[in-house]
């Protein structure tokens, strides 16, 4: 059994005519928290949406769990267990927290609903405390856990995160990717993870891509970027403030 | 409370002063505004001259009239206002809601279910002819029409201009196959409404990726489209001159309403003629089928196509991503819509017993859809008495002819009912931007139901 959970290769994604991402090959193992980091505009979040099929890749392929997934339409993509909190977080502002909830557990029919909802209570006790609120209601980082809580409902296999620490206060962050990684520990959950912030995401991965103008330029594991002399100037002392 | 008490009481004095200053200044400013306006008029006579007419009687009764409003307002509109918002918030802290609101809906029912009943006793069999079919049924028949919109628009979220259209489906599907084949109402009925149904996915397929004012301005095209068809389709619709001699429907075949048949009501009964027991057998059953409408808007709520529906309007993304397909949950909240429109379509078709294009004009669609928004997207409570309101409210100004007195013989009251409607519009839009229930329901609890705060809470990303 190869243990290759998700496989990205050779992948060209165009929006109109202007190409977003120039050949990527990115591959995700089972068990694994990778990130992605890069600039702005340098097609982080293309890939991730590519992934999950929405704009679809013009060339190249994308293999999820030995299935060929580069063709399907985004919701049969999600029912292969592929969840996502997507960039912006787009929780259900007008439903409670609780309906959100529920909304991501509709691929099970809510079948295991309940048992699933309460693990997702002790991982982020605030969405608990604020079930019965509007989701609009919520503060930016409530509106993350709920958005990462929503993508855990559905059990997912891979789960793919986009700049979860967009807009949040250091704390915040701190949290999220504590979350994150008790997630990878106790219930081996594979993570892909895009971020801006690449100290922390560095930190937090087993291995990274860094992404340049649509193209992957390096890749390692988290410890080796990290001490990368070109990677620290491009996006950690640079980017720190 | 007391704190208002005793500003009000201080300020007694000082009160009147203020009101009796900003109405002389509210004078003053009219006089300046309206001096060149109203208190002098140019015209031409009979030898083309400008003349100067001078209407100080006019003016004054301007001025007096802005003085007075001023005054009344800030001596006794405002303190009043105030005292009530005070008490109001006081109020709300610690009682719960009163035994009326919290079972409006189980009274409303129980009350129309007595309706004709009573219109009879007060009115006797002819005189209820009016309020049961004139009030009742009409503002029934929009109900049921904004309640199967608001699947589309309230829980769907698409904006769909052309409702109208399923409901001349509906209207026309009855009026025609039960003519030509002489099926009875209650094959038709459903028929109609699968008819309409199919017609609603024909519709949603070339707006699937369309949204907001782009899909408004193409189902108001679709409802276009539908109307032309039926005027210019003469020889299956008869056109602008309409289908005439619908059959009436009877009490599932056993009693009839046509009155050369044996088994006529009247008759198995022994009661006397009247069209009356038509109108309220026609008033039961639009009941009947806008509170289908209602039972099956509150169950698809509570079940996953409901809930897709709900967060398909909030977020069409995130709901891919979370697996639901968009292209069904689309075509299936365009369908059932249609569906119930079409039910009352042939509903219409029987009541009238006459259907023409006439009647499935875009000023339908806009009035259902006002319905929609003015009672609050998505609560089907404040959809029907905004129905009752809006659609009553018109049928009312019919009865005010005492208005003719007032205003002299010329005057039709209900020439002005788009004035009023668009006036009443924009008065709820002001007070109650949400419509007259604007707080969406939550349809699941972990435990207990909690207050929830953000009624508030804006579409888009908060």
């Amino acid at each position: 059994m190869s243990d290759t959970l998700l496989s990205v290769q050779g992948v060209e994604t165009y929006y109109g005519n202007i190409r977003a991402l120039a050949g990527v090959n990115v591959e995700v193992k089972k068990g694994e928290i990778v990130s992605l980091i890069g600039a702005n505009g340098a097609g982080k979040s293309t890939l991730m949406m590519t992934v999950c099929g929405s704009p679809q890749a013009r060339t190249g392929s994308i293999i999820f769990d030995g299935e060929d997934i580069t063709r399907l339409p985004t919701h049969l993509i999600a029912r292969r267990r592929i969840a996502q909190s997507p960039e912006g977080r787009r929780i259900f502002p007008r439903m409670t927290v609780y309906e959100n909830l529920q909304m991501g557990a509709s691929l099970d029919n809510l079948k295991y609903f309940n048992e699933d909802v309460e693990k997702i209570f002790t991982l982020f006790p605030r969405l608990k405390e604020r079930q019965s609120q509007r989701g609009g209601t919520l503060s930016g980082g409530e509106q993350q856990m709920l958005s990462i809580g929503r993508a855990l409902m559905a059990r997912p296999k891979l789960l793919l995160l986009d700049e979860p620490s967009l807009g949040l206060a250091p704390l915040i962050i701190k949290q999220i990717f504590d979350a994150i990684k008790v997630l990878n520990e106790e219930q081996g959950l594979t993570v892909f993870l895009v971020e801006q912030n690449a100290f922390a995401a560095l930190k937090l991965s087993h291995r990274a891509y860094v992404m340049v103008n649509g193209q992957v330029t390096m890749s390692g594991s988290g410890k080796e970027l990290l001490a990368n002399p070109e990677v620290r100037a491009a996006y950690l002392e640079g980017g720190r403030h | 409370m007391s704190n208002i008490s005793n500003t009000n009481e201080s300020a007694g004095g000082n009160l009147t002063a203020r009101a009796l200053r900003e109405g002389i200044f509210a004078g003053i400013i009219a006089l300046g505004l309206f001096v060149l306006f109203v208190g002098l008029e140019t015209t031409q006579n009979i030898r083309n001259e400008l003349v100067l007419n001078q209407r100080w009687g006019l003016l004054a009764i301007f001025v007096i009239i802005a003085a007075v409003g001023r005054f009344l307002t800030v001596a006794y509109f405002q303190p009043s206002m105030a005292a009530r918002k005070a008490a109001a918030s006081k109020v709300a802290a610690d009682t719960e809601e009163s035994f009326f609101k919290r079972n409006f809906s189980k009274i409303a029912i129980v009350a129309l279910l007595i309706y004709p009943p009573l219109m009879v006793m007060l009115f006797g069999v002819q005189g209820s002819l009016k309020w049961v079919d004139n009030f009742g049924i009409q503002i029934l028949i929009y109900v049921m029409l904004a309640w199967g919109l608001n699947i589309v628009v309230g829980l769907a979220g698409l904006l769909d201009l052309g409702y109208v259209a399923f409901y001349a489906v509906g209207a026309y599907s009855y009026a025609l196959l039960s003519q030509q084949f002489g099926f009875s109402f209650w094959v038709l009925l459903p028929l109609a409404g699968i008819l309409a149904a199919f017609w609603g996915m024909i519709l949603g397929f070339p707006v699937l990726r369309l949204k907001g004012d782009y899909l408004a301005i193409v189902t108001l095209a679709f409802g276009e489209i539908i109307r032309l068809v039926l005027i210019n389709w003469t020889e299956v619709t008869k056109g602008t001159f309409g289908v005439s001699g619908i059959p009436k429907a009877s009490i599932f075949g056993i009693w009839s309403f046509d009155v050369s048949a044996p088994n006529n009501f009247a008759k198995a009964f022994g009661l006397p003629m009247s069209s009356a027991y038509y109108k309220i057998f026609l008033f039961y059953l639009i009941l009947a089928l806008a509170l289908l409408t209602a039972y099956v808007t509150i169950r698809l709520r509570r079940m996953p196509i409901g809930r897709a529906w709900e967060a398909l309007r909030e977020d069409e993304i995130a709901c891919r991503s979370l697996g639901i397909n968009t292209v069904t949950t689309k075509l299936t909240a365009f369908a059932i819509g249609a569906m119930f429109g079409g039910f009352a379509g042939s509903f219409f078709a029987v009541r009238q017993g006459f259907v023409s294009p006439e009647s499935f004009v875009f000023l339908e669609s806009a009035i259902i859809l006002a319905i929609v928004v003015l009672g609050g997207m998505g609560s089907l409570v404040g959809i029907a008495v905004a129905a009752a309101v809006m659609v009553g409210g018109t049928e009312l100004l019919r009865e005010m002819t005492f208005l003719k007195a007032v205003f002299g013989p010329d005057f039709t009251p209900e020439l002005y009912r788009m004035l009023i409607f668009g006036l009443a519009m924009v008065v709820v839009m002001v007070w109650k931007p949400r419509g007259f229930v604007g707080s969406r329901e939550p349809t699941a609890f972990l435990r207990e139901r909690k207050s929830v705060s953000g009624s508030f809470t804006k579409e888009g990303h908060g």
